[in-house]
């Protein structure tokens, strides 16, 4: 019998010929990943060895990778002193893959690793964050985990007991309209799945829509995979994913797509036409709450936020800036824009978008997580509401319980920030 | 017996049990100070000790969806509350697991605060009401480290034998 993307990674880095859903393995991880809650990973490791008379020792220093990106630059002592720590651990250990607070290197980990080539199609990446899915756009097993999961992988250099997921297949295709964009396909899509439809299930995203994508686009589904319950949610590797992987991260050892059989075996198929998709949003306070713009346009702005590992990157940028150069922010908005990464920062800059956003009333963050998770840089007060290119908007979620969060493409912010309401962005060419 | 301290919906979000704005807290001696700490009277009660061990929050579908944050497990783990839900996200189940949280996945359950509930045999018994039931059991791999007491000890077994 045929096997899906995932359960094939699971298998080979398993050693096995064929894994069936519900079985269990223990993969060989190729990539683990953690950001400032590595400081909680360096705990757990310890303790793991205590009284075992070895010297802790991460498996390969080589496959671990840290980058300082959830609260940059740290916004408290303590946070800082975890970062110290965190610095210690990477130095003692020899962790190579380590990426600090800087214009250059830095920036969020979800744009940092595919920008740096660190995950190819096949690969089984696991991170301490639930965005990891996002990894599944290069054609990757890619999921989040906890730290104490995390460091019995720092230990082992396998996961213990995975079950293997069965997988929903979604077919996109249409001819994508005006005005639409990967995260109003993706937020259609948890819309129609729910919050926990795909609950310990992988996503394997085919079609016409998907094939013309771009890594970027891709990015921004499999990102938001988890946001409908995935455990992972796969882009099938083609000629983007090896261009983008050669030209923009230059990698140079060869590529090699894993593929789904013709035979594999779907527990479901999904099927998006996104002929007459009109733009989305999910309103407060969960993911999956997903509403035409239109319906809930008008809805007086207090703060938008252009960026996150969903959409601060290049692309998005463009779209924001292409739509607010000459334009104004309107007053009763902040509009906050986080690149993803130093890199984009860089892009940006040398395109002009961050002249245009800045000129506009935007300001310019530093690249990292921001607002997003509610820690600094652009807490809501009471009663505000905010509209955000994000993927989370539960309650308390951007710093206060008693504001709102609506999220959205870049177009639909960017269009809003000059009305300061919800506006639907195709108002934008009338 | 213990007793149902709190009841909450579906879709109860890491940022609900334990807000981002506390991250930078990671050790399980501290977190449980913030266990739901936007549920100020909530929060109150659980740093004031008011609920004996044991004490059961109830929830229904998708418990602890959103971030992998293992705070949002050792705070809980830290008050020694049983979570019984009708279903869990994947990565809460699995933390709750590692870290040796009880988190009871019963789908019909029925039950709100202040009912007396007995756990036994993958049964739940809701005492106030009468009404019965059933709990699904974690899957065997998952059993055999909460067995272990945790992922920590677990994963040490087999670093010893490597």
């Amino acid at each position: 019998m045929g096997m899906t993307i995932a359960e094939k990674i699971l298998a080979f880095k398993s050693g096995k010929n064929q894994v069936r859903p519900g079985d269990i393995v223990e993969p060989a991880v190729d990539l683990a990943m953690s950001h400032e809650n590595a400081a909680l990973v360096i705990n757990q490791f310890l303790e793991i060895y205590q009284g075992t008379g070895l010297t802790p020792r991460v498996w390969n220093p080589d496959n671990i990778t840290i980058i300082f990106d959830h609260r940059v630059p740290a916004e408290s002592s303590k946070t800082a002193n975890n970062q110290k720590k965190i610095r210690e651990f990477v130095a003692a250990q020899g962790i190579t893959k380590f990426h600090e607070i800087r214009g250059d290197v830095g920036g969020i980990c979800h744009q940092v690793l595919p920008e740096y080539g660190y995950v190819h199609p096949g690969s089984l990446v696991l991170g301490t964050d639930s965005h990891t899915t996002s990894h599944g756009a290069m054609g990757a097993f890619a999921m989040g985990i906890g730290a104490t999961e995390m460091a019995s992988v720092w230990c082992l250099g396998a996961i213990l007991n995975l079950e293997v997921p069965a997988t929903i297949r979604v077919n996109v295709s249409g001819k994508l309209p005006g005005y639409i964009y990967p995260k109003d396909i993706i937020l259609y899509l948890i819309g129609m799945l729910t919050a926990n439809g795909a609950t310990f299930r992988a996503l394997e995203f085919h079609g016409p829509v998907i094939e013309k994508m771009s890594v970027s686009g891709r990015l921004t589904l499999a990102n938001m995979s988890v946001e409908a319950g995935a455990t992972t949610g796969i882009i099938p590797a083609d000629a983007e994913t090896i261009r983008y992987l050669q030209q923009e991260a230059e990698v140079q050892e060869p590529i090699e797509p894993v593929l789904p059989d013709p035979d594999a075996v779907y527990e479901q198929t999904v099927d998006i036409d996104v002929t007459n998709m009109e733009p989305q949003a999910a309103c407060p306070h969960t993911v999956d709450n997903v509403k035409p713009v239109r319906e809930v346009a008008g809805k007086t702005l207090h703060q938008i936020v252009i960026g996150s590992c969903t959409n601060g990157r290049l692309d998005d940028l463009e779209i924001a800036a292409r739509i607010l150069k000459g334009k104004k922010v309107a007053d009763n908005v902040r509009m906050l824009v986080f690149p993803a990464s130093g890199r984009i920062y860089r892009q940006a800059l040398q395109k002009g978008y961050i002249a245009d956003l800045a000129a506009s009333g935007a300001v310019i963050m530093n690249p990292g997580c921001g607002c997003c998770l509610g820690v600094h840089q652009g807490a809501l007060a009471d009663g505000e509401t905010a509209l955000a290119t994000t993927n989370r908007n539960f309650k308390g979620r951007m710093g206060n319980p008693n504001a709102e969060v609506y999220l959205c493409s870049p177009a639909t912010a960017a269009v809003s920030a000059i009305t300061g309401k919800i506006t639907d962005p195709r108002e934008e060419r009338r | 017996m213990a007793q149902v301290i709190i009841k909450f919906g579906d879709d109860i979000s890491t940022d609900t049990i334990y807000p981002g704005r506390f991250m930078a807290t990671v050790l399980p001696t501290e977190t449980p100070a913030f266990a739901f700490a936007d549920y100020k009277e909530f929060n109150k009660q659980l740093n004031d000790k008011k609920f004996p061990q044991g004490s059961i929050i109830i929830a229904g579908n998708n418990f602890g969806c959103g971030s992998s944050r293992e705070q949002a497990v050792s705070c809980l783990k830290g008050h020694e509350l049983v979570i019984v839900a009708k279903s869990y996200a994947r990565i809460f189940l699995q933390n709750a697991v590692n870290l040796g949280l009880q988190a009871l996945t019963a789908p019909d359950i029925e039950a709100t605060e202040g009912d007396e509930l007995v756990v036994a045999d993958n049964r739940i018994v809701n005492k106030t009401t009468g009404k019965s039931f059933t709990v699904i059991p974690l899957s065997g791999s998952r059993q055999a480290v909460m067995n272990a007491g945790g992922l920590i000890s677990y994963t040490r077994e087999r670093l010893v034998r490597k």
